[in-house]
């Protein structure tokens, strides 16, 4: 199963967060600390898996944002690589040509589409078609512009 | 601020984090942040009812700013109203506010289980869905007591809706992986294995999740998986790329699907059924065919998902370990990629290869890439991919190809990254030792390891070549010559000064004929690096010093000059000073005779597993076994460096710069005659264990009361009464052991017509044979006497032998008879094996009369340390991360025996809320499980 998976920026801020087993506070932070680190310090010919504590981490980057999931060992480190670029690709066809903005100003977005995906760290719905309309049935209530503009800023 | 996105945006969210992004320093941001709160905590607090849309774009607030890194310690309350909310994305919102900020808040978690309860029985498959999630992302044991017993009736109940069903069963994965006990199996079991046969390719994918991870744990419940497994993916492999439609990805027909059947085949051996196994070879088959098809895309996603199926079929056919046609093309196939362009398939092809080495029928087609692998390790510029070509060679390694892998992995060192020196300074020694013909060519590998990289060499290492050298007659003039040799550099290693030592104090005289390295020459040669050096170096040359004096007399006064000298008999350090001024004392006023017999050449090391094996194995599990107490003493013996024979009873002394300075009492120094012994010796001697002297203990039956306790160690107090104390001290080696016996007379009268032997009853004189040396007929008041038993095991035996011992004491006739704790688990050698193979084995081991279980309740506390010792100790390897259960033990191990060698498997099952253990013997041999597993689950 997948232990968790980051979403973070080439200078190193979080986008995105989601564990799948229960940790402190203060271990997360120690992770991420030390997964921006590791990830961001490679070279783009390295390969995308890395040796980490007991786990497998996979990374790929997107335009600016890095994707970076943990792995225990039986797992299968392509397929990893192919679940990130599933979820960018979720993410895309919900947003339309998705890019580092969207996930910051939608980010529980980001995180429902996620919880269609994968649960428990485990891959749930691999079509398509089903997670995003499963993610579009939220958006039963579609609001215009004029809607939107009336709602108060504060 | 981006376009308005879909669904109902919060205007009011989007300004503010813009406000944040917008903010130029860290200080600005908490700022705005504060303020931020205090709004919320005052709309929150207000005593107009907030309506939904604002609740939920606070609440949405506050999760922004925890996730930005924030404490959160408000907002519970609101997120929990959400929950009950009839909106679907309020709920959601309140949702996600639970599962990312879990609250242990007992009050709290029950209103949320109260809204996940209305959820789920709400009958829309939306809340439903979001209700599932919620338990999965927390997971927590209150949440698995809640609902543990209601989601394997929605997995299988007729009308669910397949989304849902897609989300119970990863529900009830995560339940299952936190609170395995709250996930009885039951009649839904069956059920979900049906699941496989869902028409709905997404319930199958989650469901094979669920089922793989159940069938680990219960293979036997849940076998009839294998066939359903391998029909449907018979099915995926062989249709079209468009026939799956949605769940073809980038021209692969359902990956993902593929590859978790394909994980839950390995949880299982190769099928019996004939038509079933041919049906899977042929999907392994057509799966290998497939790799060499031109591809459908240059997409790398393509290339990824299909080479994801292929390495899980590798992995599977590794697994099964049955079929060498397969296993010699995927081990082309590997081949292949070792050399492909993408860094990501060479880095897997390499590590795949490493499990492909160890199989018996691909060995050989591994080794044909070493040039490839060899070349990697020059080449590659990732790190991480070298360190994978390390790994290979390391496991590709045997008697053929030693030579040239250890001169290329020494080549790598003197360029290799800090980060993998040791590691790799480990395996050069475990390689040369293992694999070496010749043992001149490992004594120059591992001084040309500690040249090239001697920082990195540890104790460990150069420890273990002295072991040999000292156990190898046939090489310790060479050793002598060479490391004298190597000495001249003039900067050399410390480690290199430290070998050089000790073995000159040893075999220093094998090399003394020669004028050019005549002892003064050594001295001098050793003595020229002597400032150089730290104080523990120092003190081991003192120790060299004085066996020179023992040597060679003719430089003793050249050495007593140099111990005398202000430098040594006043050093600041007090272990140095100690030593010069003992042996300063020791070289005046012995005799030649005590001199040669105190520092008497070191008797052979016990034979047992490597120490710098169990190293690397420490490097590369962290979190593997501890120190035990039982580790640290094999340490010592093994590793306790200390040119001085001491005898064999006083080396657990736990620091080896402590060790022999004890000279001015005796007992420490028991290579001398025993007969100044003071009667508190064995005390002394057993620290481990000095069981008060049982006034009652009846002299005619056979006692047995410390027996168990010898069958997890094989040092300690057997017997002791008023009279006499007997300790034991034994060490095994395959089908062989010595045993030592000490007999202390703790009384201040002699024993006369002391005697003693060993009798072996009924069948017994056939399975074991027992040699005793005889003793002294006499025991003096307060001495202790030893006495040595050759051990020899023929076939495996149940009973053990009577050591049965008669003396005179004050006129009356004494009878002692104690059942000697020779057990068949001393006759154990550890094996190690990977998660696949002992599943495999333990699989073919599954015929009722192999297995023996038993479940007892504990006697001791369940002190996981303790019980891992005490596997340790009866002789198997603990095998870690085996178990998909953290918290149960597995081990292996081989019982030698002379007729023949059985091998044994085992697992522990801990169950610490009934206090009780399940104990599982795998052996081919009835008769052996069964005396396992009486003699072990005695010790728990």
């Amino acid at each position: 199963m997948m232990r968790f998976l980051l979403l973070f920026s080439r200078q190193g801020k979080l986008r995105l967060q989601k564990w799948f087993t229960p940790l402190p506070e203060r271990e997360r932070r120690k992770i991420v600390r030390d997964m921006t680190m590791m990830v961001l310090a490679r070279s783009p010919r390295c390969c995308s898996v890395i040796h980490w504590r007991d786990l497998k981490i996979v990374y790929k980057r997107y335009a600016s944002l890095y994707f970076c999931s943990a792995l225990e060992d039986p797992d299968n480190e392509l397929l990893a690589l192919e679940v990130m670029h599933r979820y960018v690709e979720l993410l895309d066809k919900y947003f339309g040509n998705v890019c580092e903005l969207d996930i910051i100003f939608n980010f529980e977005k980001a995180y429902f589409i996620l919880d269609e995906f994968l649960l428990g760290g485990e891959v749930q719905e691999t079509s398509k078609l089903l997670v995003v309309k499963s993610t579009e049935e939220s958006d039963l209530l579609q609001e215009t512009m004029e809607e939107y503009m009336r709602k108060p800023a504060f | 601020m981006p376009a308005v996105s879909k669904g109902d945006g919060m205007r009011g969210l989007a300004v503010f984090i813009s406000d944040i992004r917008n903010c130029k320093s860290k200080e600005a941001e908490i700022k705005r942040i504060n303020k931020e709160l205090a709004n919320i905590r005052s709309k929150f607090k207000g005593d107009k009812a907030l309506d939904g849309y604002s609740k939920k774009k606070y609440v949405c607030k506050l999760l922004f700013i925890f996730l930005l890194g924030h404490d959160i310690d408000f907002g519970h309350m609101e997120a929990v109203n959400l929950l009950s909310s009839n909106k679907y994305t309020e709920k959601q919102i309140g949702y996600l506010f639970i599962s990312v900020l879990v609250n242990s808040n007992s009050d709290l978690i029950r209103l949320i289980n109260n809204a996940i309860k209305n959820d789920l029985s709400s009958r829309n498959p939306t809340f439903m869905n979001l209700a599932l999630h919620c338990i999965a992302n927390v997971g927590s044991r209150e949440m698995a007591e809640a609902f543990a017993a209601d989601i394997p009736r929605i997995l299988v109940a007729g009308d669910t809706m397949d989304s849902v069903k897609q989300s119970a069963a990863l529900c009830l994965l995560r339940l299952n992986r936190t609170s395995p006990d709250l996930v009885p199996m039951g009649e839904w079991t069956s059920r979900v294995v049906h699941l496989l046969n869902d028409q709905h390719l997404g319930v199958v994918t989650a469901a094979t999740s669920l089922i793989t991870t159940l069938a680990q744990k219960n293979p036997e419940e849940f076998k009839t998986s294998v066939s359903l497994a391998v029909a449907r993916l018979s099915r995926i492999v062989t249709s079209a790329s468009t026939d799956l439609q949605d769940y073809t990805y980038y021209f692969v027909p359902a990956p993902w699907l593929s590859v978790k059947l394909l994980r839950l085949l390995q949880c299982y051996p190769p099928p019996e059924d004939a038509a079933i196994r041919g049906r899977l070879s042929e999907c392994l088959e057509t799966i290998l065919n497939k790799a060499q098809e031109p591809p459908k895309s240059k997409k790398v996603q393509h290339s990824n998902a299909k080479n994801a199926v292929l390495f899980e079929a590798i992995s599977l056919i590794i697994h099964h370990d049955s079929e060498p046609t397969l296993l010699v093309r995927a081990c082309n196939q590997l081949g292949q990629f070792l050399q492909h362009r993408e860094t990501n398939l060479r880095y897997l092809a390499l590590e795949s290869m490493c499990t492909l080495a160890s199989s018996e029928f691909s060995h050989e087609a591994v080794k044909t890439h070493i040039e490839t692998v060899i070349n990697a390790l020059k080449t590659e510029r990732d790190v991480s991919v070298r360190q994978r070509a390390v790994d290979l060679l390391y496991a590709m390694c045997d008697r053929s190809n030693v030579q040239q892998i250890v001169a290329e992995m020494l080549n790598y060192l003197e360029t290799a990254d800090y980060s993998i020196r040791e590691e790799i300074v480990l395996k050069v020694a475990i390689l040369a030792e293992k694999y070496a013909v010749d043992y001149t060519w490992y004594v120059d590998t591992i001084l040309n390891l500690i040249r090239i990289a001697g920082d990195y060499v540890s104790e460990e290492v150069w420890y273990r070549v002295i072991q040999i050298v000292i156990n190898r007659d046939d090489v310790q003039g060479y050793a002598a010559k060479t490391v004298f040799e190597a000495l001249q550099a003039p900067a050399c290693h410390e480690n290199l000064v430290k070998v050089g030592g000790y073995i000159l104090g040893e075999f220093g005289n094998l090399i003394a004929g020669d004028p050019r390295s005549s002892p003064l020459v050594q001295f001098n040669l050793l003595h020229s690096k002597f400032h150089l050096c730290s104080v523990p170096s120092r003190a081991l040359l003192l120790s060299t010093y004085i066996k020179f004096i023992n040597l060679f007399p003719e430089v003793k006064g050249t050495i007593q000059e140099v111990l005398r000298s202000d430098s040594q008999l006043r050093n600041a350090d007090v272990e140095l000073q100690q030593r010069a001024v003992e042996y300063l004392r020791l070289s005046c006023i012995a005799s030649t005779d005590i001199l040669a017999t105190v520092l008497e050449e070191m008797p052979p090391f016990p034979e047992r597993e490597s120490s710098i094996l169990a190293k690397l194995k420490r490097k590369k599990g962290p979190g593997m076994v501890p120190d035990i107490e039982e580790g640290r003493k094999d340490k010592n013996v093994n590793g306790g460096m200390e040119p001085i024979s001491t005898n064999a009873t006083t080396k657990s002394t736990p620091s080896p710069s402590t060790d022999l300075l004890s000279l001015g009492s005796s007992p420490a120094l028991s290579s001398a005659p025993p007969s100044s012994s003071a009667g508190g010796l064995l005390v002394d001697v057993f620290t481990e264990n000095h069981a008060p002297a049982a006034p009652g203990v009846p002299m005619g039956p056979v006692a047995d009361d410390n027996f168990s306790r010898f069958v997890c160690k094989n040092n300690g107090v057997l017997f002791e009464n008023q009279l006499v104390q007997i300790g034991l001290k034994s060490e095994f080696r395959q089908n062989l052991g010595r045993m030592y016996i000490f007999f202390g007379n703790k009384t201040s009268t002699q024993f006369l017509n002391f005697s003693s032997s060993v009798i072996c009853q009924d069948s017994l004189k056939t399975q074991l044979s027992i040699h005793i040396k005889p003793a002294d007929p006499t025991v003096d008041g307060g001495a202790q006497l030893q006495q040595i038993l050759n051990i020899e095991c023929v076939s495996d035996f149940v009973e053990a032998p009577v050591l049965s011992i008669q003396f005179r004491y004050g006129g009356t006739l004494q009878n002692i008879a104690v059942k000697l704790p020779i057990t068949l688990n001393k006759f154990f050698q550890p094996t190690e094996m990977t998660s696949q193979d002992f599943f495999q084995r333990w699989k073919q081991l599954s015929s009722p009369q192999q297995e023996v279980q038993k479940i007892f309740k504990a006697k001791h506390s369940m002190d996981t340390e303790v019980t891992k010792a005490k596997i340790i100790g009866f002789g198997v390897a603990l095998l870690d991360r085996v178990d998909p259960n953290p918290s149960n033990f597995v081990g292996a191990g081989v019982i030698h025996t002379k007729t023949t060698q059985v091998g044994c498997l085992l697992r522990l099952e801990p169950n610490t809320q009934a206090q009780m253990y399940r104990l599982t013997l795998r052996t081919s041999r009835d008769t052996v499980s069964q005396r396992l597993c009486e003699l072990l689950s005695d010790q728990f």
